[in-house]
């Protein structure tokens, strides 16, 4: 039986799946490998790697299962649920289930403290925000276009907008001077450069509240906002999948409430929002994706390619029955945004007792840390140093900024919500300790030596390099689908 | 607040969106339209139109029904199940639950009556067999390449295979003179055509057993095929998602089973494309699979399941189900039983009005010969017979041409997405209107018997 060197293979195979648009090439995936190979757990290996690379949320579980156990008709395979069974198992309408887009439609407008409203006409579903995201991008935007985005924002974007349509993303750079906020000069200016390049731009998209900034636009960004995409008239894709983790005030603003504003002149087919129930309920694995466009061909489109990943019945049947329960739901809401607060309070707490910043966020399911003043220059190869010894040594998976297309080094994004308060305890005193240390021993001169001027990298580096850039041979369990968040 | 003309929506959208590769223009949606606005129901709306245009699979759900109600812990919301809520929901690793692998993998080889063995590690997720029919083009082929396909074939295929990848289409024909057989002839005609026109062929896309015509390929078509796409270094994709429809001898072969004994096949161009939708009767489920000899497709394609993972609750039903060998074993058995009951007796009946089929042991439709009804064997011809099928009839068939079929006059008519009345109301339809059509071609037996009177008056 033949086999085929990789060069025939090149050609055998189609250029998306020969190219690196998946982007697991990034470094991104070292911190998983390292979990994945020596992952923490309190009694079996307490000196195990913690993951905080996973923007999961794990905190509200208790109260889902209780809603799960006195609801047994939202199941298709309970005693109460199952007469249900063939209709759900034989439905593959792509509208979905009625009572589906309604509950989603319903909870979305929950979730916006109900200072918005949304049409379940409008529902429509993709595989994920993964699949939703791709989704929108192929209705909006041919081969070559562009969609600026304003950094530093999630890396599987470049996946998921870019990798088989071809769109082209990018960025708007934000900085730290002003707190990352998007500016109109920064807009302009990635506008600007885009027209010189001579590329298409057919839309923005931001993320808000912001992964990984965990912070929300403000009244007059999202103003800002939306008077530019007007003026340009390309789309606002506002991917508000974080929408029910603000935890602190100030509220968060949805750009369907600023479209309803009587002083905003806007062009509605221009806008679309993606939703999801991986971050606000916990629940990634279920595939709940949302599309909702303003603009009534999008939808019509959409709908007809949501066939390429709608939810299955069967959770589309749970979820339905689950969003629909008014009680439960406000009740989740409040009850998740003060264990999120609290989770917050404390890993922030805890790191200015060493000296350690975040940016001042009141969302997510993370922080956006500051160690710019660990790095022994600002330079991208320090910060990539510095986090290896952060997995290496503290035995933390932190996200590095780089990884975000964070322009200025230092920055990591810490997640806190996927883990148990032990473990958030011990990955916090191991933080204090490296800080501790770092401030007390300063950094040898042989190790200076080995990364000054970054022309010569040690043997070990290289071993980390060639990990880097090696093709991925995953083994089953690899975690890379953690990348994903 | 604005809003934007169609001629600035064209190019407000992509290509893609403004386009019509989503195929919803065909003919083949409008006996739905007909269906969606007057359905038939036995109390409710006896005179509505019976769908016979779904191909779904809906005789087995007492038997799956009985297994969920014996095996609580299969649903991670029960008493029994609801330790694994959590897990469950937070699991989103694209290579999917193990357990769920283990199962689909060992399904697919009970569906082929242990004649071959799937291993796990090449099980990849597909939003359905939709998205994973879409997925592996995305992998195999660029904008502007081509897949040859046989028709007549499923209609969906020029939006799954087509739409958002850019690829092409070319059909190689296939002619009932031989009962639509796959010939080498046809396939390297399909060839040479795509070569004069410079287009760079990537592979074929067979469907075994065939939609729409339920039968399955034989063991020499199938190593024609294989010779054929190893000679051209194309890949071979087979979509077998009717693998457990096959009802009567004789068995059905996989791909799988030809490759395993054959050194000379480059196993890198075989991929086998599989969903739970016709099987097991769950579309709603999108349980879609990629099975590739391909190492890189396979971690490509794994890569891209992100795009259209299956639900973990589902995979967790699934691995449940498909693992309880004593089940599955039954349900294959039982499921086969049904099916061929289902098409003796519609066979029968149409024998009885001298309607015929293809001779097919596979499927949840048969391929139905109305071309007798035709006036001439045009086009416009089938889709005139076809609009009396709908309007008077009150059926949905699917006409041949929504499948790319070159002869006009087939049919294709579902027959095991309803219960046994329906089944009966809407044979005793067809009957009926058969009858009336070969009446008014011939004149009816009173008009006959007026005439002859009318001539002996005259005579006498």
């Amino acid at each position: 039986m033949g086999s085929i060197s990789s060069e025939q293979q090149k050609q055998l195979l189609s250029k998306i799946a020969t190219n690196q648009g998946h982007g697991e090439n990034s470094p991104y995936f070292d911190g998983w490998k390292a979990y994945d190979n020596n992952p923490y757990h309190p009694i079996r290996n307490p000196k195990g790697v913690i993951q905080m690379g996973l923007a999961e949320n794990q905190l509200c579980f208790d109260l889902i299962e209780d809603w799960i156990r006195r609801n047994p008709q939202a199941s298709i395979c309970t005693t109460e649920g199952v007469k249900e069974f063939k209709d759900i198992a034989i439905y593959q309408d792509y509208h979905g289930l009625p009572a589906f887009r309604q509950a989603v439609a319903n909870f979305m407008g929950k979730v916006r403290g109900g200072r918005a409203t949304f049409d379940p006409n409008r529902i429509v579903m993709g595989g994920g925000s993964t699949g939703a995201n791709e989704l929108l991008t192929f209705c909006l935007a041919d081969p070559g276009d562009a969609f600026l985005v304003p950094s530093p924002y999630y890396p599987a974007f470049d996946r998921d907008l870019s990798w088989r349509t071809g769109v082209q993303l990018l960025p708007v750079v934000c900085e730290s001077s002003n707190d990352f906020k998007i500016t109109k000069a920064a807009l302009e200016l990635a506008y600007e450069k885009a027209q010189e390049a001579h590329i298409n731009v057919k839309g923005l998209m931001v993320t808000n509240p912001s992964n990984p900034l965990g912070t929300i636009l403000d009244r007059e960004t999202l103003q800002t906002i939306v008077s530019f995409i007007n003026e340009k008239n390309i789309h606002l894709i506002s991917d508000e999948i974080y929408a029910a983790t603000v935890f602190s005030q100030p509220k968060f603003i949805s750009v369907a409430e600023i479209i309803e504003e009587e002083d905003v002149v806007c062009n509605r087919d221009l806008i679309h929002i993606v939703y999801s129930l991986s971050k606000d309920m916990g629940f990634p694995g279920f595939r709940v994706g949302i599309v909702y466009s303003y603009n009534d061909a999008v939808v019509n489109c959409g709908r007809k390619m949501s066939s390429f990943g709608l939810v299955s019945t069967q959770t589309q049947h749970l979820i339905s029955s689950m969003l629909a329960d008014d009680e439960f739901i406000e009740n989740f809401i409040a009850e998740s945004a003060n264990r999120l607060a609290t989770r917050y309070k404390i890993i922030t707490r805890e790191l200015s007792k060493v000296g350690i910043g975040c940016l001042k966020s009141n969302a997510g399911l993370f922080c956006w840390m500051d160690l710019r003043k660990l790095l022994k220059e600002a330079t991208v190869e320090e910060e990539m140093v510095l986090w290896h010894m952060i997995i290496k040594d503290v035995k933390l998976n932190v996200s590095p900024g780089s990884s975000f297309h964070c322009t200025e080094p230092g920055w990591f994004r810490v997640c806190f919500a996927n883990m148990d308060n032990e473990t958030m305890e011990e990955a916090l005193e191991r933080i204090q300790s490296f800080v501790r240390q770092s401030e007390e021993a300063p950094v040898p001169a042989a190790r200076s030596k080995r990364f000054k001027g970054n022309l010569q990298l040690s043997s070990k580096s290289r071993r980390m390099e060639e990990a880097i850039m090696s093709p991925c041979i995953m083994s089953p369990h690899s975690p890379l689908v953690s990348a994903r968040t | 607040m604005g809003s934007t003309s169609s001629e600035q929506q064209k190019n407000l959208l992509s290509k893609i969106a403004t386009n019509h590769g989503h195929g919803e223009d065909s003919p083949y949606f409008d006996g739905w339209k007909a269906y969606d606005e007057n359905p038939y129901h036995p109390t409710k709306n006896p005179d509505g139109v019976i769908q016979m245009g779904l191909a779904e699979n809906q005789l087995c759900f007492d038997f799956i029904e009985d297994w969920i109600k014996r095996n609580p812990q299969a649903s991670i919301c029960t008493t029994e199940g609801i330790q694994e809520f959590k897990d469950t929901a937070i699991f989103q690793d694209y290579h999917g639950l193990p357990a769920f692998r283990e199962a689909v993998a060992k399904f697919m080889g009970k569906v082929r009556g242990e004649r071959v063995r799937f291993d796990p590690d090449r099980i990849v997720m597909g939003g359905g067999s939709t998205g994973a029919n879409e997925m592996i083009t995305f992998c195999l082929a660029d904008p502007g390449d081509a897949f040859l396909i046989p028709s007549p074939y499923y209609p969906a295929f020029d939006r799954d295979l087509r739409w958002r990848t850019g690829v092409q289409l070319l059909p190689i024909i296939c002619e009932s003179s031989n009962d639509f057989k796959i010939t080498k002839a046809a396939l390297e005609m399909a060839y040479e055509k795509a070569q004069q026109a410079n287009i760079n062929v990537k592979g074929l896309m067979i469907i075994n057993p065939s939609n729409p015509l339920g039968t399955i390929l034989d063991k020499e078509t199938l190593q024609t095929i294989v010779s054929f796409i190893n000679q051209k270094n194309i890949h071979l994709i087979c979509d077998e998602i009717y693998a457990a429809t096959v009802f009567s001898q004789p068995k059905f072969i996989s791909i799988a089973e030809i490759i395993e004994g054959d050194g000379s096949c480059n196993p890198n161009l075989i991929h086998i494309v599989y969903s739970l939708s016709k099987d097991m009767g769950f579309p709603g489920f999108r349980v879609g699979i990629i099975y590739s000899y391909n190492d890189e497709v396979v971690n490509c394609a794994r890569k891209m399941s992100s795009f259209g993972l299956v639900s973990t609750q589902t995979q967790h039903l699934i691995a449940s189900m498909l693992s309880d060998d004593e089940f599955i074993g039954k349900f294959i058995i039982e499921n086969s039983n049904r099916l061929a009951t289902r098409y003796k007796n519609i066979r029968r009946e149409l024998d009885k009005v001298s309607i015929g089929c293809l001779k097919s042991n596979a499927g949840l439709f048969c391929w139905m010969d109305l071309r007798k009804l035709l006036k001439e064997p045009t086009l416009q011809e089938e889709m005139v017979l076809w609009g009396k099928i709908i309007k008077e009839v009150k059926l949905n068939f699917s006409p041949g041409s929504s499948f790319h079929c070159y002869e006009p006059g087939w049919f294709r008519v579902c027959f095991a997405n309803m219960d046994d009345e329906t089944m009966e109301i809407a044979l005793k339809r067809l009957q009926k209107f058969v009858k009336r059509s070969k009446e008014k071609r011939c004149g009816s037996k009173e008009e006959i018997l007026q005439k002859q009177s009318s001539a002996k008056h005259l005579i006498s």
